[in-house]
């Protein structure tokens, strides 16, 4: 398997400069402005939590909740690690917006003809053979783009050789089945805006517990109803035949005679 | 002639007006000014919905309450063509019309809701099996087209197409099965959509269970819905009731309540609600109502048989079932998920409006086919094409005459 990219952010190293900023709203065509939320015109902010400036982001998630939960694959993980939004699907169900436990994707309210918009890591310029937008841009190696794993080595070598300094977890590998964009922090994640009561169970396989049945359910189903029905219909006609009988429509010797040619037929 | 009759009788419908009729107007034209905001000016100007809450009233009470509130349908289409209990035939057409009309109303109330309706189409052709929305968008246009085969006599019957109506009554069984099959998938989709946000939805709305719990609501008040359109169409078409088989139905309502009820229970000792039901602010109260009013009311009044076998009983203990229902769908689409984005949601007056648009579209369609097309047992006869002789068609103005016959009736020469 190829090896999957990723950003590692050490929010330890975060000066809050917003460079990332000016340069992700260049990169999409946003406006600059001041406002520090995710929106869609930001698909990247740097949120100050205390002492500590946390730039924020999509998580790229291994198993992306967003695109497990869109109905049409308008949202792809790509095979190198970016998950990407293609407009052209999109049927604007906003499945994603509700689905993603980071709450990353944003839609355009105020257009008749709205998008979603999230981070896609500059998956563009990575095709360019570029760094994404904002880790080009930062000053301070907050934001370092490389390989996931690689990115994981570097977190942990940075807490192993900075005692102190770091809170012990990387968020981000366990997460939610992991994610391709990671953290570092000096504090409690759940100090700095990040979930904290998120399982470690990929989202997507809840979902999947039951969609998988779906198939075996309908062939199974199908055949079940099918049986009561000939089942019912069955037992309809015994007793439709047996009020006959009842009713004495059916002369006795006529009972007698079918008995005899179908006994009959099976000697022959 | 015909385009004059059809100009005439609405002409007809303006010129008499009644109270009903005017609310319906009055429904129909804020609707159609939420429209155009809605669709000139994009969802963020007609509605209350953001980035924190991006699912109000159209998913919620359009979609979830409204595919549910449709599943009579299926219920009784299965028990009279799959389970031969012929018993509730004489209501197996005005049942199965509601569930029609329901479906096109949901997928009517979904172009509003979707941001790029046009491409409504696209789960045809771009599939993703892990979404439920995915499996929900084509068992919703499956068995909106099965709904379509299934109501299909109601109109050849009308317009003396018998050969038409032998073809698909031939086709029934089949279809019927189809539709249950579907119908269970996509009604318990419905609360699937839910089980991928367990770090969301409050835990009082959080189970493993909620397709079942969706699947199952949705056979209760199915039934319950039936009950409440044959009082109104009896009093809207001055028709009997059929007492006995609608308190049958109750049963079936009471039955399908309980084992909702049971699977209830099991969440709660399962989940470990017990704290949760006892704190009582906004989440466990409306937990309560919902429970209360939805499950244990209606079961209670629907197991005593002198209130199920009681025209009003019988009634109310319906009206209790659905309006549980609908505090259910709501509590999991609205109220589950308010804590955790920190946001209020409560619908703009446009949003409502489009609602009750639907709404009132849907009662006017149902009156409209109910009059013209042979929904009813007595009116399938009255539509055979008996022509004798000493007859003649004749236009008649005036509909109160014929006490909901169509309007092209026969008069003696």
């Amino acid at each position: 398997m190829k090896k999957q990219v990723g950003i590692l952010v050490d929010t330890t190293q975060c000066i809050g400069c917003m460079a990332c900023e000016d340069a992700c709203a260049d990169r999409w065509g946003f406006p600059h402005t001041d406002v520090h939320e995710l929106s869609c015109e930001k698909n990247t902010v740097v949120q100050q939590y205390g002492q500590t400036y946390v730039p924020k982001l999509c998580m790229h998630c291994e198993e992306p909740t967003c695109a497990s939960v869109c109905p049409v694959g308008a949202i792809q993980k790509t095979a190198a690690g970016p998950v990407v939004y293609d407009v052209n699907k999109c049927m604007g169900c906003r499945y994603c917006v509700q689905a993603c436990p980071f709450q990353i994707p944003k839609y355009q309210w105020n257009k008749p003809a709205p998008k979603v918009t999230k981070c896609d890591m500059c998956y563009p310029r990575q095709l360019e053979g570029k760094q994404p937008a904002c880790v080009e841009a930062c000053p301070a190696q907050a934001r370092i783009f490389g390989y996931r794993d690689d990115l994981i080595d570097e977190a942990k070598k940075r807490i192993k050789n900075n005692p102190g300094t770091y809170n012990e977890h990387v968020f981000g590998t366990t997460e939610v089945g992991g994610t391709s964009t990671i953290y570092l922090a000096g504090v409690d994640f759940g100090k700095l805006g990040f979930p904290t009561n998120l399982p470690k169970r990929a989202l997507p396989k809840y979902t999947w517990d039951i969609m998988e049945k779906i198939p075996d359910y309908f062939v199974w189903g199908s055949t079940l109803m099918a049986g009561f029905w000939w089942l019912t219909n069955r037992k309809k006609k015994v007793a439709e035949y047996e009020k006959e009988l009842q009713s004495g429509n059916i002369p006795p010797a006529e009972i007698e005679d079918k008995d005899q040619t179908s006994g009959g037929n099976d000697a022959e | 002639m015909r385009n004059n009759g059809v100009l005439s009788r609405i002409a007809y419908w303006f010129r008499h007006m009644t109270f009903w009729k005017s609310v319906f107007l009055v429904l129909v034209v804020a609707g159609l000014y939420s429209t155009y905001v809605r669709f000139v000016y994009g969802l963020g100007a007609a509605t209350n919905l953001s980035d924190k809450f991006p699912w109000g009233i159209w998913i919620g009470f359009d979609v979830l309450c409204g595919v549910g509130l449709a599943a009579g349908g299926f219920v009784v289409a299965g028990a009279v063509y799959v389970f031969h209990l012929d018993y509730y035939k004489p209501i197996a057409r005005p049942a199965v019309l509601t569930a029609f009309l329901g479906y096109v109303l949901v997928v009517f109330a979904l172009m509003y809701d979707l941001g790029r309706p046009w491409n409504i189409w696209h789960p045809l052709v771009m599939w993703n099996p892990h979404s439920p929305m995915f499996e929900l968008a084509w068992c919703v246009m499956l068995y909106t087209t099965v709904l379509a085969f299934e109501f299909s006599p109601m109109v050849f019957e009308r317009f003396h197409m018998h050969k038409a109506a032998e073809v698909v009554h031939k086709m029934i069984v089949p279809l019927v099965i189809l539709g249950i099959m579907l119908s269970s998938l996509h009604q318990s989709s419905l609360g699937s959509l839910y089980l991928v946000m367990p770090e969301k939805v409050y835990p009082l709305w959080y189970t493993g269970n909620l397709p079942f719990l969706f699947f199952v609501s949705a056979v209760a008040v199915g039934p319950a819905m039936v009950i409440m359109e044959s009082f109104f169409s009896s009093r809207a078409f001055h028709r009997e009731i059929e007492m006995p088989i609608l308190s049958k139905l109750g049963k079936v309502t009471a039955v399908a309540l309980s084992v909702y009820l049971v699977l209830r229970v099991e969440d709660m000792i399962n989940y470990h609600l017990f704290s949760y039901l006892f704190t009582f602010n906004t989440e466990g109260m409306l937990f309560w109502a919902e429970i209360l009013i939805g499950v244990i009311i209606p079961i209670t009044m629907l197991v005593i048989p002198k209130i199920r076998n009681n025209k009003r009983g019988l009634y109310y203990s319906a009206l209790f079932a659905v309006i549980g229902f609908v505090l259910n769908r709501m509590n999991v689409s609205v109220t589950s998920l308010e804590r955790h984005y920190g946001v209020a949601y409560f619908p703009s007056w446009m949003e409502v409006s489009v609602t009750l648009m639907v709404v009132a579209l849907g009662f006017g369609a149902f009156a409209w086919a109910a009059k013209n097309l042979a929904v009813f047992p007595e009116a399938v006869a009255a539509k055979e094409p008996v022509r004798p002789e000493s007859y003649e068609v004749v236009l008649i103005e005036d509909d109160a005459q014929l006490k909901g016959a169509p309007s092209f009736g026969m008069q003696a020469k």
